[in-house]
């Protein structure tokens, strides 16, 4: 994307140098995942949440075992507790996949809103299994 | 020595930020990337979008142009453009060089210092002759858009950007920023599905190259049953990803269709399209 660096660009980068010399963090309120979170969800309904196109519609982008005609965009969700040290880090990831990864296409289901509390710990939950 | 390499090292620094690409170097840096990223499809090929790319929707498409489901639309289209308004001129005494006027559009207004599309070209001839204007999204002037596309296949896409007018530019830039933003509840750019995961696979449909997007409007698309605008493609991509569509032919849309269609440069017009 740098072959289009109009101005918006420059001062981004110019920003983004500042940055590491002045640590300016003030996230918005919320915009993070909660420390206290409550991750017990209930696996199975994060299945289904998961395939449903109108919800999770993870299986969109990725390969999951179950799920049929997946998508090829992101990568495929096996051995996920070999990937994340906890659950709590994969929840940061479901939560908001651009703050590991500002570039990520997947989108920030928790700080969004995309999913009810309930349906977040859920997906959690479910994803954890892979 | 140590202070040569200091400035080199500098200027490594320095050079990337200072450098701002016109719009002929952006359209250079957009067109090669969609050709290194499919080196086996023919540059003339693009047009054609998704059905590029993917055998098997190609398939699909080819048996759905054996009998093209905007034939119909092309029909009525001609018939409007025949007929003559009230007081006895027709779209002719506007374009005098019509029909096959399609790539000459999107294109920089100097008097009105805005992008005019062939839709608002097509009501700004109705007004001045004392007509009602038609309605964007469907209906009469996507017919008019059908005849004409269709009487302007095989024109080369030929936007330009008026290097003496700034306001051209900033229209420009404005569809770039709109391309490249993050937007909706699901945050995608128009650039994440169409650019960098293009030929990937969102379930079981193929992701088009952004390249080739602008050739063949309007299109008959078996999801809406009907023919329809570019802007009404761009609305329905923005509610998809869960944002609130912009009016058809608002600055935003007109602005971003001027982007697009300038980054798509010598694509050869084969509208109107037939798709999924």
């Amino acid at each position: 994307m740098s072959l289009f660096s109009d101005q918006t660009a420059y001062w981004r980068r110019l920003a983004g140098l500042l940055a590491c010399l002045i640590p300016l963090t003030a996230p918005l309120a919320g915009a993070e995942l909660p420390e206290a979170i409550n991750l017990d969800g209930d696996p199975e309904s994060g299945r289904q949440i998961a395939f449903d196109r109108a919800k999770g519609n993870c299986v969109s982008c990725h390969v999951i075992a179950g799920a049929t005609s997946p998508g090829s965009i992101g990568p495929v969700l096996t051995a996920i507790q070999t990937r994340f040290p906890s659950k709590h880090e994969l929840a940061k990831q479901i939560w908001d996949p651009t703050v590991r990864n500002p570039d990520a296409v997947m989108p920030p289901f928790g700080k969004h809103e995309i999913f009810t509390p309930k349906e977040f710990a859920d997906v959690v939950s479910f994803i954890w299994t892979l | 020595m140590p202070r040569l390499i200091l400035f080199w090292v500098i200027l490594g620094f320095i050079a990337p930020l200072a450098l701002a690409a016109t719009p002929a170097e952006e359209q250079a840096a957009f067109q090669g990337y969609f050709k290194r990223r499919f080196p086996s499809v023919p540059e003339n090929e693009f047009k054609n979008g998704v059905y590029a790319i993917d055998p098997v929707m190609r398939a699909n498409w080819e048996a759905i142009e054996e009998f093209p489901p905007y034939e119909q639309a092309i029909a009525r289209g001609e018939e409007l453009w025949k007929t003559p308004f009230a007081n006895g001129r027709t779209y002719a005494d506007c374009f005098p060089d019509g029909p096959a006027i399609a790539n000459r559009y999107p294109r920089w207004d100097r008097e009105h210092g805005t992008v005019v599309t062939l839709s608002l070209a097509l009501n700004d001839c109705r007004k001045a002759n004392g007509e009602e204007p038609l309605p964007y999204n469907k209906g009469p002037l996507v017919d008019l858009l059908a005849y004409i596309a269709y009487q302007s296949r095989g024109q080369i896409t030929q936007v330009e950007i008026p290097e003496d007018d700034p306001r051209a530019l900033e229209a420009y830039t404005k569809g770039k920023r709109f391309y490249f933003a993050r937007r909706g509840q699901l945050n995608f750019s128009c650039a994440h599905c169409h650019f960098a995961n293009s030929g990937a696979k969102l379930r079981t449909e193929t992701l088009s190259p952004a390249l080739g997007h602008t050739t063949h409007w309007p299109v008959y698309r078996s999801e809406w049953g009907e023919v329809g605008t570019l802007h009404r493609r761009f609305a329905g991509c923005n509610e998809q990803v869960r944002a609130k569509a912009f009016p058809l032919e608002s600055e935003e849309y007109r602005n971003l269709e001027y982007f697009l269609t300038y980054m798509n440069n010598g694509q050869e017009l084969n509208g109107p399209g037939a798709r999924k």
